[in-house]
């Protein structure tokens, strides 16, 4: 499975949850597969979903998604062991890890090479991290928000896009009613 | 009372709560109240950039958030400031240690600092000085700002305002 193909499974499970998406193709996939007010797209700054989303989810008590890619885990690669030491039960990192940059064109990324981010994930201190199938990564997602535990998976998938248009939404209109969602 | 615990206390009073800090020896002093306070969730980053996602998510989240940290860091965090904080309007006060000013007996600081003030300028971030201690008489109005326009604001202490680097 590709990205595209995993963000259409899980859409149904994300729907309920505030979801922060990394910038570039998951956030445009997202926006055309399920927009909804619950998602806060980034259309800028690489590396930092799951930044965003640990804030988020400390801030306040609903369930926090991250979905962010290997290439942007790699670029913020200090998240890890913040994420580790300030631990959120509401948040859950999903690393759709395709070994690419997918959004410049598909370049390899070292996680698809020797750097194993699930193994990187769990020596910062990161205490659950679950490694899957693109084909389980709905399985693992539901679970993992069923536990009520602070999660990082890293759904191992290939790599490859679909064609589709740019997020034309403002920027402040999309954390506006992002922001709205959250305090609903 | 203490120039650090007056400094916390002015967040704390405009009710910042989530406060991010990378360290800084001129700095560590505010950042030890910071961490002592009860008030405040502390959570040290490992870059500024990271800080600055950690308080844009705070915000979404319905707290305050400030981010303490050197002037090294407008280096790292341009692309940060305009395509997060300010693209999507933030607020985000910067408490920041104005590293190779007057006294600053490191000259590679002076590199950035020269630099500073300008990218600043260049970012349209509203920027306070502080060179003496009465200077941070103005720090809750600039806190109040800050939340009143959601723009990231600048406010820039020097080692005059710390008192030098203890023998110098």
């Amino acid at each position: 499975m590709i990205r595209s193909e995993i963000l259409r499974e899980i859409a149904p499970i994300l729907r309920d949850q505030l979801v922060v998406c990394n910038i570039g193709l998951p956030s445009q996939e997202l926006h055309m597969i399920d927009d909804q007010p619950t998602n806060f797209y980034m259309l800028g700054t690489m590396g930092l979903s799951s930044s965003i989303g640990l804030g988020l989810a400390l801030a306040q008590k609903k369930t926090v998604i991250s979905i962010d890619g290997d290439g942007s885990v790699l670029t913020n690669l200090g998240t890890l062991p913040t994420i580790a030491n300030n631990v959120a039960d509401n948040y859950i990192l999903l690393i759709i890890d395709n070994g690419s940059y997918g959004s410049t064109g598909d370049q390899p990324t070292y996680a698809g090479k020797k750097t194993s981010l699930t193994a990187v994930a769990k020596a910062c201190g990161c205490e659950n991290v679950i490694e899957c199938k693109d084909v389980d990564t709905g399985k693992v997602l539901q679970q993992a928000i069923d536990s009520k535990k602070m999660t990082v998976i890293v759904s191992k998938c290939d790599s490859g896009n679909i064609k589709l248009p740019v997020i034309t939404m403002d920027p402040v209109v999309i954390r506006d009613r992002f922001m709205k969602a959250v305090q609903a | 009372m203490s120039i650090h615990k007056k400094i916390v206390d002015d967040l704390v009073a405009n009710n910042v709560s989530f406060v991010t800090t990378v360290p800084c020896k001129q700095l560590a002093g505010v950042i030890e109240e910071v961490e002592a306070h009860k008030d405040i969730y502390h959570i040290p980053s490992n870059k500024e950039d990271e800080g600055m996602g950690l308080c844009a998510g705070a915000f979404m989240g319905g707290k305050r958030p400030a981010i303490i940290m050197q002037n090294t860091a407008i280096g790292v965090t341009i692309n940060t400031l305009a395509t997060l904080t300010q693209y999507y309007r933030m607020p985000l006060p910067m408490i920041i240690s104005y590293r190779g000013e007057l006294r600053e007996p490191v000259a590679c600081q002076v590199e950035m600092a020269v630099h500073t003030k300008a990218l600043l300028n260049q970012l349209n971030i509203p920027t306070y000085h502080f060179h003496k201690h009465e200077d941070a008489d103005e720090l809750d109005a600039i806190l109040k700002y800050t939340f009143m326009c959601n723009k990231p604001v600048a406010i820039l202490t020097d080692a005059s305002f710390w008192g030098g680097y203890g023998d110098q």
